[in-house]
């Protein structure tokens, strides 16, 4: 199944650019662009990259701006992607570091719903905020918050993380709650992969998967981890995997790279890397019973 | 079944509620909203001078209405100008206050500091930042990478570089990190 990725780069020299790209380990390349993989959406691309090789399918597509936090390259990239719906025959995209905006947001939702075959939608990030900002969560077959982003998504008033009220703090504690109050306010997407402590796959609303081991703890203050376990998502589900079992696959092999790596709390996610083929096996034979 | 999907899609397309994107600046005086307004205007913001609900009156019968996510943006233009507001509301509920609670976690030597949905984490040998995690505004990765490998004291604060909440609320985390880890 084809694939699109739909994020940025913070780079303000960076164009508008759509194409299929190339994991060269700590670097990234697209239509003769290098990006280096750090984290945000890089992460997500390099992971999603190695292991579609594992999977021994084509890599997903990237429609990628630059964009430091101003929202222009959000925005063009918005605009660009509406006057260019024909050109989405992808079976499924993640969104995932956009500059939340409600009125772009809805444009390409309306416009990937009116097609014949709608693609199954996926976000993370700013998208994910903008998605439930916007009220229209429940469209979406894949949402991948932690559990504060969780609260957020708890929360019916809430227009941001930033102001999520009421759970703060022990918002692992009260994962299945908010589980909860996310899916009976509409404010969630019918899949959820909450990442944390322990793993949560949650399927319209009830949890049909917890993942708690391996455990390494150091794995939460790297950045990109997040958007590791995104990418390894996309992959799955590019194959063709059913949502349940892709979502709790991915939530295994993330575990397992931390376990091979055994990074420190100053490792980087592109230093995860090499391991990630081995985690990626040792996850799918482990959700193959 | 993609007949009925598409179906049960066109008629959901009316959202159950939409959220407010616009965030309230009350000051104490008009003078000053129109001062605020002005700069802001001139900065190239869409902001747009409001009445304020009567729970949120506080001296002042005028609020500005600004775009939420340029928060971080829009206070430091004001900073800049010795005119910070007197409060910063959501403008849909505004009984919805930032987030000001630390969440701090240790790891061995390392120390993880997360304020709302931004975490920053040092090396307490050296003071160094060693990783920067959370948050979903593009400003983050960005901000990241000016960020990562710095040493903690040395480093330019995240407010003078960031423009979105998630901005925001890491320069909560930095300066939360600053106060447990003294120069």
């Amino acid at each position: 199944m084809s694939w699109l990725i739909v994020g940025t780069v913070p780079r303000v020299d960076f164009p508008l650019t759509w194409g299929k790209y190339f994991s060269n380990g700590r670097t990234l390349a697209v239509n003769g662009l290098s990006v280096n993989v750090v984290r945000g959406t890089p992460a997500l691309m390099a992971t999603a990259s190695v292991t579609a090789e594992v999977l021994g399918i084509d890599p997903p597509e990237v429609l990628l701006a630059g964009d430091t936090g101003l929202g222009q390259g959000s925005r063009d990239l918005y605009a660009y992607l509406v006057d260019n719906l024909d050109r989405v025959s992808h079976a499924g995209l993640t969104f995932h570091y956009l500059q939340p905006d409600v009125f772009w947001h809805n444009k390409i939702l309306w416009g990937l719903e009116e097609r014949v075959e709608p693609p199954i939608l996926a976000a993370d990030a700013g998208f994910m905020y903008v998605a439930k900002m916007s009220g229209f969560a429940a469209h979406y077959d894949l949402f991948t918050p932690d559990a504060g982003e969780l609260a957020f998504l708890a929360d019916e008033n809430a227009p941001h993380p930033f102001y999520t009220r009421g759970f703060l703090l022990q918002e692992e504690e009260q994962v299945p709650e908010l589980i909860a109050r996310a899916h009976t306010g509409k404010n969630a997407a019918r899949h959820l992969l909450i990442k944390g402590k322990k793993d949560y796959v949650v399927s319209g609303g009830t949890v049909v998967f917890e993942v708690d081991a391996p455990d390494v703890p150091a794995m939460e203050p790297i950045g990109g981890t997040g958007d590791s376990l995104t990418g390894l998502v996309t992959a799955l589900l590019a194959s063709g995997m059913d949502m349940a079992r892709a979502c709790r696959t991915a939530a295994l092999a993330n575990r397992y790279l931390g376990l091979l790596a055994d990074p420190t709390p100053a490792h980087g996610v592109a230093d995860l890397l090499p391991f990630l083929p081995r985690a990626v096996e040792l996850a799918l034979k482990k959700t193959e019973s | 079944m993609n007949y009925l999907r598409r179906f049960f899609a066109k008629k959901s397309t009316t959202p159950k509620s939409g959220l407010s994107e616009k965030g309230l600046l009350l000051y104490h005086s008009t003078g000053e909203v129109i001062r605020a307004e002005s700069l802001l205007k001139e900065a190239g913001l869409e902001v747009a001078v409001k009445g304020p609900p009567p729970d949120l009156r506080q001296g002042c019968d005028m609020v500005i209405e600004f775009p939420l996510l340029q928060e971080m943006r829009v206070r430091e233009i004001l900073a800049g100008h010795n005119l910070p507001p007197l409060r910063v509301a959501v403008a849909q509920d505004h009984v919805l206050e930032p987030v000001s609670l630390y969440h701090v976690k240790e790891f061995g030597d390392f120390l993880m500091v997360r304020a709302a949905n931004m975490k920053i984490t040092v090396d307490r040998r050296d003071q160094r930042i060693v990783n920067v995690s959370g948050g979903g505004c593009p400003d983050v990765p960005y901000l990241a990478e000016m960020l990562v490998g710095k040493r903690l004291h040395q480093a330019v604060e995240p407010r003078t570089m960031g423009q979105t909440l998630c901005g925001y609320a890491l320069q909560l985390a930095f300066e939360e990190m600053i106060r447990r880890c003294p120069g």
